[in-house]
């Protein structure tokens, strides 16, 4: 019924090797582009940008960037809040410095940052696997959050530690500071979302991800074939850094305003956005949105409906969303191991046969 | 121009909707997390007041009050949600107990024309009404506190620090690193030595800090903790014998709570604070008569006459007298969020006023000006008796070092106006 292929011919190898090969998943996904830029942001008021919109857009660069580096490359990484806050200071420091240049190369730049310093962190992979590779970048986690808060003149000497963006704008456009329009924020965060995961896409289907999968498979036998390990690990880690880098300098400028690094990028951060890699789907772009949706959107809706329509009170309704939280990861888990991603997948199988099994 | 054109009109949209029929209160608290502990008792009182004037007065001004809760869990993060969800609802008056979350909303309330009640925490130069036109921390600052503590240890030594030693021991956050600074200032000024200490989020582990303090042995320890961090920072001082009437906590680090787990150890801890302790007042017999044994508190109840109950009460009291200041300086009962920030910029705070709301002696007088939101900054000191298990206040309200404090107001508070291109108002 849905998805169906046949008369869906193809008749050069460009077609055939599109990221949607079949006819209603493309058009879907070109709806799916047309509201998010042509309809919400005329619809968009400050609650749902700043509640929703925002925090999951930026998450699901974060989870993108993460999903490259544990997913596709096989390196496990704990340092995903340590690398974000190298991005929100890198933006602040360029904010500061540079106030006239526009937004799009500061948070451009900020990712550049990130990945020179995720690459230098990423060193140790060559020598250390697995667990003990977790523990390593759990280090640079603490000690970027450490450093952030122990070196004066990466909060440009401000009495209480915490960083402020500034208003700052782009072509003219007001995106960070209070100022700022939802319709704004939102649409420049959707930009880069939709440019990291086009990218993403893209390098994941080519050589270089096609070396980091083998790494990923295995390492030894990626390495006689001919993968060479310093490259695709150091690559995996660069690009990652990227784009974890522009979630952290857009989650500091233009969704919070203003971050105190151990609490916005604590170690609990990393978690998070390990969480939504590993319930989204290892390995895939779309388990990343999915993943930073179910932990982005379930707090707030179990919110609304606890609070908002039942009256609940509010520390009730907290440890509520704690307890169902944890039991959806826990079914999802053991529902299917391999995420949203993997569900989405084989409700595709099921709908491509739908209604005639056989 | 055109966005604060579009903020107005949306305000007035909003202004004209139906949830405009009461005087919203916002409530962004926390009953949950490490920092529960000082937020629940805080949260229960700030709702309870609310409450007392609804079945009492039957509101403010003829118009009932409305507190809508929202849990942060001290978490900016769900801060900002918070604000979001609530502030298109009419709200009047956002006061978050939290400086993280209150450095988020600093630009945002200012945006948006909504006032924000930092009493005692948030950003210390907001107290310069010429570059914070919406942001108020009457009646007591951070700065304040700092120098509160100061005062009051220069009184015990015979007005001479020279060559002691104090140690701070802070939360490693925006809150704890404010007060640095002025102790800075004051260490060179009375020349005492000043070592500080952090503890990380969200204060369970202090064993290090601890040690250094046991071994630089110093004369004073001051701490700028908040949450679980007090109880884990009195236990320690109690397990190294450190001399509990040499360590002093700020009026965050000065609750029944902290104390309680260290039991008799914790004798003679103390504190300093912007507004009296116990529950000898008659505004708490009206409490417990028309909220608790109606059954309508916000908590069990028995939080009343705890120093951070009294507290949490005692920024509603602020609020409500801001409130009806502004309902005669605009003449009509249903206010917005602007008029009710000219109402306190015109609050007048005195003992008559305090003693016919049941309240005598409770807090100072004083004035808020255009030019001042931080009120007079007078400190006083409590002390933790164990056996009677109740704070008692040893050292009467005293102002603290102005010149100091003056001058690092306006340097902070110039550097945020240069960073905003802020025009000093109050001409």
């Amino acid at each position: 019924m849905f998805y169906r292929e046949a008369g869906d011919f193809k008749v050069s190898y460009v077609d055939d090797s599109q990221t949607f090969p079949i006819k209603f998943d493309r058009y879907r996904y070109y709806v799916v582009l047309a509201v998010a830029f042509g309809l919400i942001p005329f619809l968009i008021n400050d609650y749902w940008a700043n509640a929703i919109l925002l925090p999951f857009l930026i998450y699901s660069i974060a989870a993108i960037g993460l999903n490259i580096l544990v997913g596709y490359c096989g390196q496990v990484s704990l340092g995903t809040g340590g690398f974000m806050a190298v991005g929100a200071y890198a933006c602040y420091k360029l904010m500061t410095a540079f106030p006239e240049v526009s937004m799009f190369i500061h948070v451009l730049l900020a990712g550049g940052i990130t990945a020179g310093v995720c690459v230098l962190f990423g060193l140790p992979s060559l020598r250390i696997k697995g667990f003990y590779l977790a523990v390593a970048t759990l280090a640079a986690q603490f000690f970027l959050v450490w450093l952030f808060n122990r070196v004066p003149w990466f909060y440009n000497y401000s009495a209480s530690g915490q960083i402020n963006a500034p208003e700052r704008d782009t072509f003219g456009i007001v995106i960070t500071g209070p100022n700022a329009s939802a319709w704004a924020t939102y649409l420049f965060c959707l930009v880069f979302l939709a440019f990291c995961a086009l990218v993403a896409r893209n390098l994941t289907r080519g050589t270089v991800g096609r070396s980091w999968m083998a790494i990923r498979d295995m390492d030894i036998a990626a390495e006689i074939i001919g993968v060479n390990p310093l490259k695709a690990k150091l690559t995996a880690f660069a690009v990652s850094g990227f784009f974890i880098g522009i979630s952290g300098a857009l989650f500091f400028a233009v969704y919070l305003g203003a971050v105190e690094v151990g609490e916005a990028f604590g170690i609990t951060k990393s978690f998070l956005v390990l969480f939504m890699v590993i319930i989204g789907g290892l390995g895939s772009i779309f388990g990343s949105f999915a993943g930073a949706a179910f932990l982005v959107l379930l707090p707030v809706v179990l919110k609304v409906v606890g609070v908002d329509l039942l009256g609940w009170p509010t520390d009730i309704v907290a440890h509520f969303q704690l307890v169902i939280v944890g039991a959806l990861i826990i079914v999802f888990l053991i529902a299917e191991p391999h995420g949203i991603a993997q569900l989405w997948r084989v409700a595709k199988e099921k709908l491509r046969l739908w209604p005639f099994p056989h | 121009m055109k966005m604060k054109l579009t903020t107005l009109a949306l305000s007035a949209v909003m202004a004209a909707g139906p949830a405009m029929a009461d005087l919203v209160f916002p409530s962004l608290s926390y009953r949950t997390g490490p920092y529960a502990a000082g937020g629940i008792p805080f949260a229960d009182g700030y709702a309870d007041y609310f409450t007392l004037l609804n079945e009492r007065d039957g509101g403010i001004g003829g118009v009932k009050a409305n507190v809508i809760e929202c849990e942060t869990g001290y978490n900016t993060e769900k801060g900002v949600e918070c604000y979001e969800s609530t502030k298109g609802q009419g709200a009047l008056i956002y006061q978050p107990l939290s400086t993280g979350i209150t450095y988020q909303l600093i630009p945002k309330v200012t945006a948006d024309g909504i006032p924000l009640h930092t009493m005692g925490y948030g950003r210390t130069s907001a107290a310069n009404g010429e570059v914070f036109s919406h942001v108020f921390n009457y009646p007591a600052n951070y700065w304040n506190g700092a120098s509160g503590v100061v005062n009051y240890l220069l009184q015990e030594n015979g007005g001479d620090l020279n060559g002691k030693k104090i140690s701070l021991i802070y939360h490693n956050s925006a809150y704890g690193k404010e007060p640095i600074r002025t102790l800075e200032e004051l260490s060179k000024k009375h020349g005492f030595e000043l070592t500080a200490l952090p503890v990380d989020h969200p204060g369970q582990e202090q064993k290090s800090q601890w040690l250094q303090i046991r071994r630089d042995r110093p004369d004073f320890v001051v701490m700028w903790g908040w949450g679980v961090m007090n109880q884990v920072a009195i236990q320690e001082a109690a397990n190294i014998r450190f001399p509990m009437e040499n360590f002093i906590g700020v009026w965050w680090s000065g609750a029944e709570h902290d104390v309680m787990p260290a039991g008799d150890k914790a004798n003679g801890y103390k504190s300093v604070t912007f507004h009296n302790v116990g529950r000898d007042f008659p505004v708490f017999d009206d409490i417990q008569a028309h909220v608790v044994d109606k059954g309508l508190a916000a908590g069990s109840g028995d939080q009343i006459g705890n120093v951070l109950y009294n507290r949490g009460m005692y920024a509603a009291m602020l609020a409500a007298e801001a409130v009806k200041t502004a309902q005669e300086m605009h003449g009509t009962a249903d206010i917005t969020a602007a008029m009710m920030r000219d109402g306190m910029e015109a609050l007048v705070i005195d003992q008559t006023k305090m003693e016919a709301l049941g309240m005598p002696n409770f807090g100072p007088s004083f004035n808020v000006t255009c030019e001042n939101h931080g009120g007079p900054g007078l400190v006083g000191v409590t002390q933790w008796d164990a056996s009677s298990k109740a704070w008692s206040l040893i050292s009467d309200f005293g102002p603290t070092d102005t010149e100091v404090i003056g001058k690092l107001i306006d340097e902070d508070s110039g550097a945020y106006a240069a960073e905003n291109n802020i025009e000093p108002r109050c001409n």
